[in-house]
This record gives structure tokens, C-alpha cells and sequence, in this order.
């Protein structure tokens, strides 16, 4: 850098010899070098400030340019940590006990069309007729020409029928995949899965949702995303369902009844291993309808139907009784009748002698000695004692249509009602509570709750009944089997079977009273008598036995014989082993001489 | 010194840009392969899917109840009933002749047992 001198000499000189102060000049020199300087750091704090400047200008920019990158793509999922996010199925298999595979998923593939980018639409119209002959072409025609600008065709399609619709080359003709829900097993458990159908529906996928059942109930849990893959595992066996449905359609069959229903319950679990209805339906192409009409295919009678379920609710007068202390199995009641009260007349459905036990009312089935004991029950205590046993409110199965299945109670709940309700007339339940209330008899006395959800351990309920009480009712119903109403066809070899049977006029369609040729057969059964494992209920509905010369709809000849095939067939599969009772032994005297 | 500094700091600058744009080369390749894999693990999924609801299709009770009664004079196939079910001293031995007897026989004559 050239400094340029503060007191130049010439300068200096030529101001000595005009007489003027050389200070002067250096004081200008010095002020003119400040104001340099002064410049010159301005100059370069201003460069450093622009140089800032634009850093921070290209800084904001290139966030500001990230920003609106990031609003106006299309988002995407990242890479790297989504371990097949949108691979899994979109909805939880649902299996029975041992892990069979009762209800998947699997990958289909919907058709849709766009009209406005067909080239022929009668032509495209008229293969696709070919394809699916279920189209209504006239309609298809009309909404391929019209202004509409997509159109669902078919919502699934097969393989075949894909490679048949591509082969028409019509581009206005799409594929879009697409879940569909599967039930492999057909019209099995039918009732029990209840059906799927689409929800939102879009090009690329849509919604499954449930219409019933457990597929209704667990929807949530099937959807939700943490158990896709862990499957809903029912109570249900594959193989008994299987089984029981069988031998019950052939029963109906041969019974010439309208519907039946079948429930087997593990007693001390609650866990139904079985549940059957007829009429079914395949859950794949679940039919339209209305499932509170018990008339439709839809309605599930195990669960829904509530009935008068006769003289099966016996036991439960009985056993309430014992617990009290009222009576004991050998107490010997007068059973003279018919019991009037008011213009109603209670009568057995035949002469049964003057006096009978306890136990004997039971195995006999006498409406009058059941009456008897409820009178000394009374009101109040039989309200309460039917309550614990869950017959006053809906079950707790895991099923929308449980809640369809509410008991049907007296208005007024009067002493007659108390007479009518110990033979199982005056209030209406389903099989279901039916089972659950014989469970609680036959695992010693425990409240149980009917679930369709696989347990690993038994849950304990309430005590409704002593231990000793229990044990005294299977020990009637026992004797039902081997000497009572049900003696012809109830016992299985190597099973023990005790249960009750029950035959109750339906009422009449229009107007009051009961019809006499229109019964609910209903056979209530516990197995094996001497340790109790499983319930069975079989109910069938207007049942008639035609073998005779006269038609014969009692409840032994029905729903008795069915009950005993299907435990005969499904206790081995459940891997029971059978166990022959004790006989008794022949009288040994001893003697001495 | 001071321009060694320089040199010696552009080099590196220079080395680590390398290795930086390498690194992105070789995530996007990853990336993409991760994203391959993931097509085919869910391609096998919705395989094993389908075999498994043709499994249980094919194992339907249904249609295993009518191919016993179809092969029935052959496989003579029963539904389970309590006859089924024995006890451990209704088993038979195997026959005797059907057993191997001539070697420990020979081996405890052997042994001075004779």
C-alpha cells in the first residue's frame, strides 16, 4: 500500500515561503488518510453484510423451496422401516380351537369401467354378458352410454374370468384389486361367522366389513391393524360343528321338522364347542333378508329363537328345592291333580299315580309335582334363583343376534306363573340359556357364562347351587336316561348320558291357547353322568315322528334320538374315552355254618 | 505452511464429497431393493395366503366325508365312535416267530449260561 506522506516536503517548502503553517497541511493529510480509512472499513463491512445476506437469503430459500416441494408432492411411505405396511391382509383370519382356518382373506379383483373410454360399448357389453351371464345387459348398456363417467361391473372376479376381460382389449374396461373375505368351509358355522361385506370401496382396494355374528362383534378387532397377524380364535371345533350339523340336518330330515338347533358348551369353561341351526346358509353368498324372521334361513335359532322350553326346565324347580332344604330326592310328593287355579288346570300328560318322589316326578316328567314344589318355593325366591342362572337377561355370547335372544318374562308375574314357569311354560329362552343354566348344574353348582372365545383356563362364577345339590340333579337326570322318558334312545354306551327331555305346545298363530300339532322338542343332556363335561341341547322345531300309525311328536321319540347320535359320534372326536359304569353287583350273602 | 493447510483441507473436502455421493448411490440401491424384497415378501404372502384358504378349502369335512364313503372299499374308513378306543392291555404283543431270536441266543450260549 502507498502511504502517502503526512508533511510532504515540497508541500512543507512552498508553505514556509508563503509563510504559511506547514501543521496545517499535516492536519489535512491526516484528516484526508481518516476519511480513507473510514471508506475503505465501510466498504468492507457492507461486502461482508451483503455476503451474509445472500447466505441467509439462499438459506431461507432452499427451506422455503423444501416446503413447498414437500406440500405439493405426493406423499409416500418411508422405504426403509415399513416392514410390508401395506402387505398384510387387510382383515384377521378367524380359526377354531385347534387353529383351522374357519374365515381368510383372499386376493380378488373387481371390474369397472370407465364409458367414456370404450371404444365399442355394445360390443364391450355383450362379451362381458358372455363372461358373467349373471349382467343385466340391458342396464349395462344403458349406463355405459349414458353420462356417467364410471360404473362398478363386478365387484369379484375370478382368474379365469380377469384373463377373459382382458382378452376383449377395450380400454375402457378396468381391474382394480380388491379383499375379498373366505369361507372355505362353506355353510359350516355359518350362524355362528356371520358374513362380510364390502364397506368403502375404492379402485385400488376397499373395506370389509362384518354384517354378523362374530364377524360383526370382533370387527374391530379383526380391522385393527396390530392383529392382522394374529388370528381371532374361537371355542368352536372344526370337526364336532362339522359332525353335529350333519346328524342334526339328517335328524331334521327324518323328523320332518321345520328348523333345529343344536348347542354343545363345555361346562366349565362356558366355551361353546358347537353351535348349529337349520336352516343354513353359505356365509359366501349371504342371502338378503331380514335374520329376525324366524322363518328365513338367517335366523339363528340356538341363539335367537326364544321358546317355551317345557318340561326341560323341571330341574331347575327341583334342584332350588334341594337347596333350600324343602325336599330331598326321596321326599314323596302328592301328585293328584289336575291342580285348578282360577280357569287354568294344571294335569300331566298322563295318569302317574297318586304320590311320587322327588327324583321320580323328575324322570316321570309330572307338570303336577313340579307345580307343587314351585308352590313352596314361592314367587320372590324362584325369580331370584332363575336369575343367577341367566335366564332373565340376554346371554353374553359374542354374537349381535345374542342380543335378539332376550327372554320373553310373564307381565305379571303371579303364583300361577310360578306353577307354569317350573314346567318350562309362561317364559320363553333360548337353547343357549338352556345349556348354560344345565352347565352350572353339571360343573358342580358354578354360574356359567356361554362364550365363543377360546379359554385356556376355567373361570369360576357365582355358586348358585351346593355342590351336593348339583351332584343329586345329575343324579336324576341320570335316572331320566336310564329309567325315565328318555330310556328308548337317550343312552349312549360308554357316555352315561343324563339329561331331560321337554315337549311344549307352540301357541297358537292367531289367538290364544296352545296347538297340538305344532311342538318344540327339546332334549336337554349332560355327559358323562359321573363327571360332567359337556352340555348338549337339541331343540327341533314342530318335529313329527311318522313311523307309527299315529304321527308321535313327543319330545323321546324326536329330539332324543338325534341327541344321542350326535354324542354318540362327537364325544370320541372331543377325546373322550368311554367309561362303563360300575354295574351293580349282584347280592353276595354271607353265610356261616 | 500455510497453503500445505489448504491443499491438504480441499483434498478432503474433495474425498469426503466422494465418499458422501457413493453413499447416497448406495442407499438408493438399497432402497430399492428393500422396496423389491418388500413386493416379493408380500407377493409370497398373498401365495400363502391363497394355499392356505386352498388347504382348508380341500380339508373341508364336507367334501373329506364324501371322499371316505367314495373310497370306502379301500381305505374302509369309519367315523370315530367309542369302539375306537381301547385299552393298553388289548394291544397284542408281536408275534413270536415274527422276532429275531438266533443272535441272543447264540450270544447267552456264548456267556456259559448253557
Amino acid at each position: 500500500m502507498i502511504r502517502i506522506p503526512l508533511r510532504p516536503l515540497a508541500t512543507i517548502l512552498k508553505a514556509r515561503k508563503t509563510g504559511k503553517n506547514p501543521d496545517d497541511i499535516e492536519r489535512a493529510n491526516i484528516r484526508q488518510r481518516h476519511e480513507d480509512m473510514q471508506d475503505e472499513s465501510r466498504m468492507r463491512a457492507e461486502g461482508r453484510l451483503l455476503v451474509l445476506g445472500m447466505l441467509f437469503f439462499l438459506g431461507f430459500l432452499s427451506i422455503s423451496a423444501r416446503m413447498a416441494f414437500l406440500a405439493a408432492s405426493e406423499p409416500s411411505e418411508p422405504k426403509v422401516h415399513s416392514f410390508g405396511g401395506a402387505i398384510h391382509a387387510q382383515r384377521a383370519d378367524i380359526v377354531d380351537r385347534q387353529g383351522r382356518i374357519l374365515a381368510t382373506n383372499m386376493e380378488t379383483t373387481a371390474l369397472y369401467a370407465h364409458p367414456q373410454e370404450l371404444i365399442d360399448p355394445k360390443n364391450a357389453v355383450k362379451q362381458l354378458v358372455r363372461i358373467f351371464p349373471d349382467l343385466d345387459e340391458q342396464r349395462l348398456l344403458r349406463d355405459f352410454s349414458g353420462p356417467r363417467k364410471f360404473v362398478w361391473v363386478k365387484k369379484k372376479v375370478s382368474p379365469e374370468q380377469k384373463q377373459a376381460v382382458y382378452d376383449i382389449g377395450d380400454p375402457g374396461l378396468l381391474l382394480g384389486p380388491r379383499e375379498m373375505r373366505l369361507y372355505p368351509n362353506g355353510r359350516l358355522a355359518a350362524h355362528v361367522l356371520g358374513g362380510a361385506r364390502f364397506g368403502r370401496e375404492g379402485v385400488h382396494a376397499a373395506e370389509v366389513l362384518g354384517v354378523a355374528g362374530v364377524e360383526f362383534t370382533f370387527d374391530e378387532y379383526l380391522r385393527d391393524v396390530v392383529n392382522y397377524d394374529v388370528p381371532l380364535q374361537l371355542s368352536l371345533d372344526l370337526s364336532v360343528q362339522a359332525e353335529m350339523e350333519q346328524l342334526l340336518a339328517g335328524g331334521m330330515r327324518v323328523m320332518n321338522a321345520k328348523g333345529a338347533a343344536a348347542v354343545l358348551m363345555d361346562v366349565h369353561t362356558g366355551e361353546v364347542i358347537a353351535l348349529a341351526s337349520l336352516p343354513d346358509f353359505d356365509p359366501n353368498h349371504r342371502p338378503v333378508g331380514s335374520g329376525k324372521n324366524p322363518d328365513n334361513p338367517l335366523f339363528n335359532r340356538a341363539v335367537q329363537g326364544v321358546y317355551e322350553l317345557g318340561s326341560t326346565f323341571k330341574i331347575f324347580a327341583v334342584a332350588q328345592a334341594m337347596e333350600l332344604g324343602l325336599v330331598n330326592p326321596d321326599t314323596v310328593l302328592d301328585i293328584r291333580g289336575p291342580i285348578r287355579f282360577g280357569r287354568f288346570r294344571i294335569r300331566d300328560s298322563h295318569y302317574l299315580g297318586k304320590e311320587l318322589s322327588v327324583s321320580d316326578i323328575i324322570v316321570k316328567s309330572s307338570n303336577i309335582g313340579t307345580a307343587r314344589i314351585a308352590q313352596m318355593i314361592g314367587v320372590d325366591r324362584q325369580q331370584q334363583f332363575l336369575r343367577d342362572f341367566g335366564v332373565f337377561e340376554k346371554t353374553s355370547l359374542e354374537m349381535v343376534e345374542a342380543s335378539g335372544g332376550k327372554p320373553l318374562l310373564p307381565p305379571k308375574w303371579t303364583e300361577l306363573s310360578t306353577m307354569t314357569i317350573s314346567y318350562g311354560h309362561g317364559l320363553s329362552a333360548t337353547p343357549l340359556h338352556l345349556a348354560a343354566g344345565y352347565a352350572a348344574l353339571a360343573n358342580g353348582g358354578y354360574q356359567v357364562t356361554p362364550t365363543l372365545i377360546r379359554k385356556e383356563h376355567p373361570t369360576q362364577g357365582l355358586r348358585i347351587v351346593s355342590e351336593n345339590v348339583a351332584k343329586a340333579s345329575v343324579a336324576m337326570l341320570r335316572k331320566v336316561v336310564t329309567e325315565g322318558t328318555a330310556k328308548r334312545y337317550g343312552d349312549v354306551p360308554g357316555y352315561a348320558v343324563a339329561g331331560k327331555t321337554g315337549t311344549s305346545e307352540k301357541q297358537k298363530k292367531n289367538g290364544p291357547g296352545y296347538d297340538k300339532d305344532r311342538v318344540l322338542a327339546s332334549f336337554a343332556s349332560v355327559f358323562p353322568a359321573h363327571d360332567p363335561q359337556y352340555v348338549l341341547v337339541v331343540t327341533m322345531d314342530e318335529a313329527v315322528e311318522t313311523v307309527g300309525l299315529k304321527p308321535r311328536r313327543t319330545a323321546s321319540l324326536t329330539a332324543v334320538p338325534v341327541a344321542a347320535e350326535i354324542i354318540g359320534r362327537v364325544a370320541p372326536l372331543l377325546g373322550m374315552r368311554p367309561h362303563f359304569e360300575p354295574q351293580v353287583l349282584t347280592k353276595v350273602e354271607l353265610t356261616a355254618n | 505452511m500455510r497453503s500445505l493447510f489448504y491443499i491438504t483441507s480441499a483434498l478432503g473436502l474433495i474425498a469426503l464429497a466422494f465418499w458422501a455421493y457413493h453413499e447416497n448411490f448406495l442407499t438408493q440401491r438399497m432402497l430399492t431393493k428393500t422396496e423389491q424384497l418388500q413386493t416379493e415378501i408380500g407377493q409370497s404372502r398373498a401365495k400363502l395366503r391363497v394355499l392356505r384358504a386352498e388347504w382348508a378349502y380341500l380339508n373341508r369335512p364336507e367334501r373329506l366325508r364324501d371322499l371316505a364313503a367314495l373310497n370306502f372299499d379301500r381305505l374302509h374308513l369309519f367315523p370315530l365312535s367309542s369302539s375306537h378306543f381301547g385299552r393298553a392291555d388289548q394291544v397284542a404283543y408281536p408275534r413270536l416267530e415274527e422276532r429275531d431270536l438266533v443272535q441272543p441266543v447264540a450270544a447267552s450260549a456264548r456267556g456259559g449260561i448253557e
